[in-house]
C-alpha cells in the first residue's frame, strides 16, 4: 500500500466521474413517469418504436418526482414529466419548474384537460381523469355493502378502513379536498375525525389501501376508482364504489420540464402522448383511467365519469400551494394527532 | 531529519509538477477527454478572459519559485502559499456558478463570468489532488504525523474527501433548517420545528395517546439494537465456541438477511403475520379469536430489524471472538476457575469493545432504517420515514427535513458518546505477537443451552421468511396464496433472447441489475480501502485533531440516507462538483455512507492487536505503508472481509439515499423493487429479490476466496475438531 496505490484508486474513482456522459446525447428523451410502472414501460417502448428516440424512463410517485424536479432546478436532467395527480403538476407550474407549451393537439382534448392547461398557463395538460371512490373486499364484506361516504362510519368497519396520509399521497389529498368541497370545511373535518375510529392505518402510497383490501389485510380502501377496478380485473375480490353523495376526481397531467436537455424530443413526446393511439396503451397495461383525447376509446372496464355524481372540483384553489399547506396543517392538528 | 527532507524533496516536486500539468495542459472543465490538449486548460481559459483563474495560477507560479530554494518544504512561505492556492482553488469554483457570478463584484471584475461555468473536469480534479498531496507533504515535513508522509497523505486526502462529500452537502442542507420557505434566516421557524409536540410526546407510556416520533425512534432503536446484539452474540458464540454441528449452515443462514433486498422481508413478514397471514390465521383458528393487524407498528418493524441487523452484529462479534487470545482463557482454567467464571471474568470483558461496536452499529442502522418502517410501520412513525415524506411528500419542506435530520444526528452522537464511556480506558489488547498457542475455551454448558434457545427459534423463523421469498417469486400470486407455479414474473424481469444480432435483453430488470452490479463492484473495494485506512489512522497514528477526525468519519453514517440523497442532489447538481445523474455519485454516496462500518470493524480488530509488531516492522526500516500492508492487514483480515462484504451488499441493497440519486440512465435494483412493492407487484419484487440474492451469494463467496482467513497460532484447528478433544 503506497501513495501510488492510493492515488491510483482515487484517480480511478474520479476518472469515472469525469468520463461518465452527463449531458444527454442526441435522439434521447429522459422521461419522468408517475403512473404504474407497467403503463410507463409500455409508453416508453411504444414511443421508442414509433420515433426511434431512445427513452430513458424513471418511475416515481408524483410527490417524489416533484421533489426531484425542484432539487434539479439549477440544471434539469429530465425532459418530460408524464402522469400523476394534477396538484403537484400545478404546483410545479406555479413555481416555474415546467415550461409553457401549446400543443397542436389541444383542440382534441376534453374540457377538463384544457381547463387544467389554462389553470397552469399552458405549463401542463390533462392526460387522463379518474373519480375518487372506494373499494371493498367482497369476501370480507358479504352483506349490506357500503355505498356512501356516510356508510364508512359504520362501527362494523372498525379498524377495517384504510386511506393514505394526505401529506404523502395525492390521492388522499384529493379526498381531503373533496370532503371540504362536498360538506364544508368544518363538517369535513368532523367527518374525518369520526372516520378515524375505523381507520386501521394511514398508508404512505395512495393506492396501497386497495392492495391491502385485495389481499384481505383490510376490508375497505379509499382510492381512485380506476385503481380499485385494476384489482378487480386482476382477479381480486374487489368491488369499486362511487359514493352516493358525490365525489371528486383527479386530472392526471403531463408537463415539459423547463430547461430540460432535449426540448425537441420532449415536444415530440408531448404531442404523441396526446394522440388516441398513445392514450389507448393504458388499457393494455391494466390502467383504467379515462383518456383526455376526445377520440380515444375509453377502456371498457373504466368507471365512467358521467355515471358518477361529480362535484365541481376547484383545481385552481386546491392545487395552490397556500391552500394545500393550510389544509394539511389542519389535518395534522385535528386528525393526524388523534390516538390510533 | 535529513532522510525525510531528501525523500520528500522528490515527492513535493512531483506534486508541484502535477499541479502545473493540470493547470496548463489538461482540460479544466468537464465534458472533454483527458487528452483534449492545453487549449481547454485553466491557463488558456484565463488568457481568453476567464480571469478568475489568475489568482490560482499566480499562487502556483509563486510556489514553483519557492521550490527552487533549498529546504523549501519546511519554510512557512511554501505552506502559506499552498494554503492560499487551495483557498483560491475552492474560490474559483464557487465564485462563478452555472448561470453567472455568485456575487456582484465578481461579475464586475470579470466580464465573462456572466456566461457562467460548468463543473470541474480532468484538470480541475487533478489540480485538487495535487494540492492535497502537496499540502500533506509540507505538513509532514514540518512534523505532522511525526514526519510520516504516507500517513500524512492519507489523513489529508480523507479529510478533503470527507469535506467534499460529507460536510459540504450536509452543511448545505443544514442551512436549510434555519431558513424559511423564502430563503430568509428564520430562527423562530427553526425553534417551532424543533419543539413540535409530535416530536417529543410521551403519551404512549402513560396510556393516553401516541408518542412523539423522536421517542418512537429511540424506543425502536434501543430495543432493536439490544435484541440484535444479543442474537448476534448468541450466534457468534455458537459458531466460535461450541461443537455445534451445523455451523456452516448457521453461518449461511445468518448471511441471508444481510444480502436480502429491503422491502422483501417486510413483505414476507406481512404474508406470515399479517391479518390474512399464515401464522396469524393458524393462531386465530386455534384460539378462536378474530385475526388482528398486530404486526403493523412496533412489533413488525422490530422483527424485521432484528432479522436484518443480527448478521451485522454477528460478523462484528465473531471477529472480536476470533481475535481473543486463548492463552488468557487457558490460564484462567489452569488456575482453577470454572467455565462460567472464566467466561464471566475473562471472555466477557474482552468482548466489550465488540459488543459496544455491534450495539452502536445496530442502533444507528435502526435509526436510519427506511425500508422496514415504510412497509410495516402502520401508525408507528419514525424519524427516517417522516424525513422522507417531508422531502418527497405532497408538502415538500426541506427545512423540516433538515431539522429532523439534526435530531437524528444528535441521537447518534449521544449513542457514540455512551459507547465511549462504557468502554472506558481499559486495555483490550490480547494478540501481542508473543506466545499465542492454545485453544479457545468452549462455552459453559448452561450458556450453550441458553444460546441454542435463542438461536433455534430464530433459525426456524428465518427459514420460514426465506421459503416465502424462494417460493413467492415463482407462483401466480403469493399475496392471495394462489400457489400455481409460474415463471411469468421471472420472465417479466429477466427475459432474454438469442437473436441474429447476438444476445438481446428484453426483461424490465436488466438495466437496473447491470448498473447495480457495476456500482457495488466498484464501490466495495474503495469503501473498504477508505474504511480500513481510516481505522488504522485513528488507532495507530498520533496526530492533532484525531478525535475530530474519527467523529467526522462517523457523521456520514449517522445521517439518514434519505437526507444524504437529497443533500447530494442539492450540492452536486451544480458546479464545481457536478455529478448528479452519473454512476459516480452513486459510488461516492456508498463509499462515504458505508466506510464507517469498515472503520468500526477495523478499530475493533486493531484494538486487540498490540502495537509492538508494527513498531518492530518500523524499527527494521519499513515505512507506514509497507507496515500496513505486510503486518496490519494480514492480522485484521476478518475486519477486511466484514468491510468488503458489508459495503458490497449494502451497495446492492441500500435504498433510502439511492432513491434520489438514481437516474433514468443509472437505475438501481432496490429503487426498481421499491417501485414494484409500491405497485403491489409483490411476486415480481420477490422474484427479482431472489435473483439478486443468488447473485450476491456468488459474489460473497468470491470475496471470501479473495480475502482468505487470518491464521493465528493453532486456533483454526478448533474449526475441524470438537472442542472437547485435546488438540494435540
Amino acid at each position: 500500500m503506497t501513495i501510488r496505490h492510493i492515488s491510483a484508486a482515487v484517480f480511478a474513482a474520479a476518472g469515472l466521474s469525469a468520463t461518465m456522459p452527463v449531458a444527454a446525447q442526441a435522439d434521447e428523451l429522459v422521461l419522468y413517469c408517475s403512473v404504474q410502472e407497467e403503463w410507463c414501460r409500455a409508453m416508453s417502448e411504444a414511443f421508442q418504436r414509433e420515433t426511434g428516440i431512445n427513452v430513458l424512463m424513471t418511475r416515481r410517485s408524483s410527490g417524489e418526482t416533484y421533489a426531484q424536479i425542484a432539487a434539479e432546478r439549477e440544471q434539469p436532467r429530465g425532459d418530460v414529466w408524464w402522469g400523476g395527480t394534477g396538484d403537484p403538476h400545478l404546483q410545479a407550474a406555479q413555481e416555474g419548474l415546467t415550461a409553457e407549451y401549446r400543443s397542436p393537439m389541444l383542440d382534441q382534448m376534453q374540457d377538463w384537460s384544457v381547463r387544467q392547461a389554462e389553470t397552469s398557463g399552458y405549463r401542463t395538460v390533462g392526460i387522463y381523469a379518474g373519480g375518487l371512490g372506494f373499494g371493498y373486499n367482497s369476501d370480507l364484506v358479504t352483506e349490506n355493502p357500503p355505498a356512501c361516504w356516510a356508510d364508512l362510519l359504520d362501527p362494523r368497519f372498525e379498524d377495517d378502513v384504510q386511506v393514505a396520509n394526505p401529506n404523502s399521497s395525492g390521492t388522499s389529498y384529493t379526498m381531503l379536498a373533496t370532503m371540504v368541497q362536498l360538506m364544508g370545511e368544518d363538517e369535513a373535518f368532523q367527518y374525518l375525525a369520526q372516520l378515524h375510529n375505523n381507520i386501521s392505518q394511514y398508508t404512505q402510497s395512495g393506492s396501497a389501501p386497495i392492495r391491502a383490501a385485495a389481499t384481505g389485510e383490510t376490508a375497505i380502501g379509499i382510492v381512485f376508482m380506476h385503481d380499485a377496478v385494476a384489482q378487480t380485473v386482476q382477479g381480486a375480490p374487489i368491488v369499486a364504489v362511487a359514493p352516493c353523495e358525490g365525489t371528486g376526481y383527479e386530472v392526471g397531467s403531463m408537463s415539459i420540464i423547463e430547461g430540460g436537455p432535449n426540448p425537441e424530443a420532449a415536444r415530440a413526446f408531448y404531442d404523441w402522448a396526446l394522440t388516441p393511439a398513445a392514450q389507448e396503451i393504458g388499457a393494455t397495461a391494466n390502467s383504467f383511467q379515462i383518456p383526455s383525447n376526445i377520440n380515444s376509446a375509453t377502456p371498457e372496464a373504466a368507471p365512467r365519469l358521467e355515471e358518477i355524481t361529480l362535484i365541481d372540483y376547484d383545481f385552481a384553489l386546491y392545487g395552490s400551494s397556500e391552500e394545500r399547506t393550510r389544509l394539511l396543517q389542519r389535518w395534522d392538528a385535528e386528525i393526524g394527532s388523534l390516538p390510533q | 531529519m535529513a532522510r525525510i527532507s531528501l525523500t520528500s524533496d522528490r515527492a513535493g516536486a512531483a506534486w508541484l509538477g502535477l499541479l502545473a500539468l493540470s493547470l496548463t495542459a489538461l482540460p479544466w472543465y468537464k465534458g472533454a477527454g483527458l487528452l483534449a490538449g492545453p487549449a481547454a486548460s485553466a491557463l488558456a481559459e484565463a488568457l481568453s478572459g476567464r480571469g478568475w483563474f489568475w489568482p490560482l495560477i499566480a499562487a502556483a507560479l509563486a510556489l514553483g519559485a519557492v521550490a527552487l530554494t533549498r529546504g523549501w518544504q519546511v519554510s512557512r512561505l511554501a505552506l502559506g502559499l499552498t494554503l492560499a492556492a487551495a483557498f483560491l482553488y475552492v474560490w474559483q469554483g464557487f465564485a462563478v456558478g452555472l448561470r453567472g457570478p455568485s456575487s456582484d463584484w465578481v461579475g464586475g471584475v470579470f466580464a465573462r463570468a456572466a456566461e457562467g461555468q460548468t463543473g470541474l473536469g480532468w484538470g480541475g480534479f487533478l489540480a485538487g489532488v495535487a494540492l492535497v498531496g502537496l499540502l500533506s507533504d509540507l505538513v509532514a515535513a514540518r512534523g505532522f504525523c511525526r514526519g510520516e508522509r504516507f500517513a500524512s497523505f492519507c489523513i489529508t486526502a480523507i479529510v478533503a474527501l470527507l469535506t467534499t462529500f460529507v460536510f459540504f452537502p450536509i452543511l448545505k442542507l443544514g442551512l436549510a433548517a434555519f431558513v424559511d420557505t423564502e430563503g430568509n434566516l428564520a430562527l423562530a421557524t427553526f425553534w417551532a420545528r424543533l419543539s413540535a409536540p409530535d416530536l417529543w410526546g410521551v403519551a404512549c407510556f402513560t396510556g393516553g395517546g401516541r408518542c412523539g416520533v423522536v421517542v418512537n425512534t429511540v424506543v425502536l432503536g434501543v430495543l432493536s439494537a439490544t435484541l440484535a446484539t444479543a442474537l448476534g452474540l448468541a450466534l457468534a458464540l455458537l459458531v466460535n465456541r461450541t461443537d455445534f454441528r451445523m455451523k456452516r449452515a448457521l453461518r449461511a443462514i445468518s448471511i441471508l438477511p444481510i444480502i436480502t433486498p429491503p422491502f422483501v422481508v417486510g413483505v414476507a413478514i406481512i404474508l406470515l403475520f399479517g391479518r390474512t397471514g399464515l401464522v396469524t390465521g393458524f393462531v386465530a383458528d386455534l384460539m378462536e379469536v378474530r385475526p388482528t393487524r398486530w404486526v403493523y407498528g412496533l412489533p413488525g418493524i422490530l422483527i424485521a430489524q432484528v432479522l436484518a441487523f443480527a448478521p451485522v452484529t454477528f460478523l462484528v462479534l465473531l471477529s472480536t471472538l476470533e481475535a481473543i487470545n486463548p492463552t488468557l482463557e487457558e490460564a484462567s482454567r489452569t488456575l482453577g476457575a470454572r467455565a462460567m467464571t472464566t467466561f464471566r471474568t475473562v471472555t466477557w470483558p474482552l468482548l466489550r469493545p465488540g459488543l459496544a461496536a455491534a450495539f452502536l452499529l445496530a442502533f444507528i442502522e435502526s435509526l436510519a432504517d427506511f425500508g422496514n418502517p415504510i412497509v410495516l410501520g402502520g401508525g408507528y412513525e419514525v424519524l427516517s420515514v417522516k424525513i422522507f415524506f417531508a422531502v418527497v411528500g405532497a408538502r415538500y419542506d426541506l427545512g423540516n427535513a433538515a431539522t429532523l435530520a439534526m435530531i437524528l444526528l444528535a441521537l447518534t452522537l449521544i449513542a457514540f458518546w455512551l459507547q465511549m464511556r462504557w468502554m472506558g480506558k481499559k486495555s483490550y489488547v490480547t494478540v501481542t505477537g508473543k506466545s499465542d498457542a492454545g485453544l479457545a475455551a468452549p462455552l459453559p454448558p448452561i450458556l450453550k443451552i441458553g444460546v441454542l434457545a435463542v438461536v433455534l427459534p430464530w433459525v426456524l423463523f428465518t427459514l420460514a421468511v426465506y421459503i416465502i421469498i424462494a417460493v413467492g417469486g415463482f407462483v401466480t400470486d403469493v399475496g392471495r396464496w394462489d400457489l400455481t407455479p409460474t415463471l411469468g414474473h421471472l420472465s417479466t424481469a429477466f427475459r432474454f433472447e438469442f437473436a441474429e444480432t447476438g444476445l438481446e435483453l428484453y426483461g424490465s430488470a436488466w438495466d437496473s441489475m447491470i448498473t447495480t452490479l457495476w456500482v457495488a463492484g466498484i464501490a466495495a473495494p474503495l469503501t473498504t480501502l477508505v474504511g480500513i485506512l481510516t481505522a488504522w489512522l485513528v488507532a495507530r497514528q498520533d496526530f492533532a485533531g484525531r478525535r475530530a477526525f474519527e467523529f467526522g468519519t462517523m457523521l456520514s453514517f449517522a445521517i439518514p440516507g434519505t437526507v444524504v440523497g437529497v443533500s447530494y442532489v442539492a450540492a452536486f447538481n451544480v458546479p464545481p462538483v457536478d455529478i448528479t445523474g452519473t454512476a459516480a455519485i452513486l459510488i461516492i454516496c456508498f463509499i462515504f455512507r458505508n466506510m464507517p462500518v469498515g472503520m468500526r470493524a477495523g478499530l475493533a480488530a486493531l484494538a486487540q492487536i498490540d502495537k509492538s509488531m508494527e513498531e518492530a516492522s518500523q524499527t527494521m526500516g519499513a515505512g507506514g505503508g509497507t507496515t500496513l500492508r505486510r503486518v496490519v492487514l494480514p492480522l485484521i483480515r476478518p475486519a477486511v472481509f466484514t468491510a468488503l462484504v458489508y459495503s458490497f451488499v449494502t451497495a446492492m441493497t441500500a435504498v433510502s439515499a439511492v432513491i434520489f440519486l438514481v437516474s433514468a440512465r443509472h437505475n438501481m435494483a432496490t429503487a426498481y423493487i421499491m417501485g414494484r412493492v409500491e405497485a403491489g407487484e409483490y411476486a415480481l419484487a420477490i422474484a427479482y429479490s431472489a435473483v439478486l440474492m443468488i447473485v450476491m451469494i456468488l459474489c460473497v463467496v468470491v470475496i471470501q476466496f479473495l480475502v482468505g482467513t487470518r491464521k493465528l497460532g493453532r486456533r483454526q484447528e478448533l474449526q475441524g475438531r470438537t472442542a472437547a478433544e485435546p488438540a494435540e
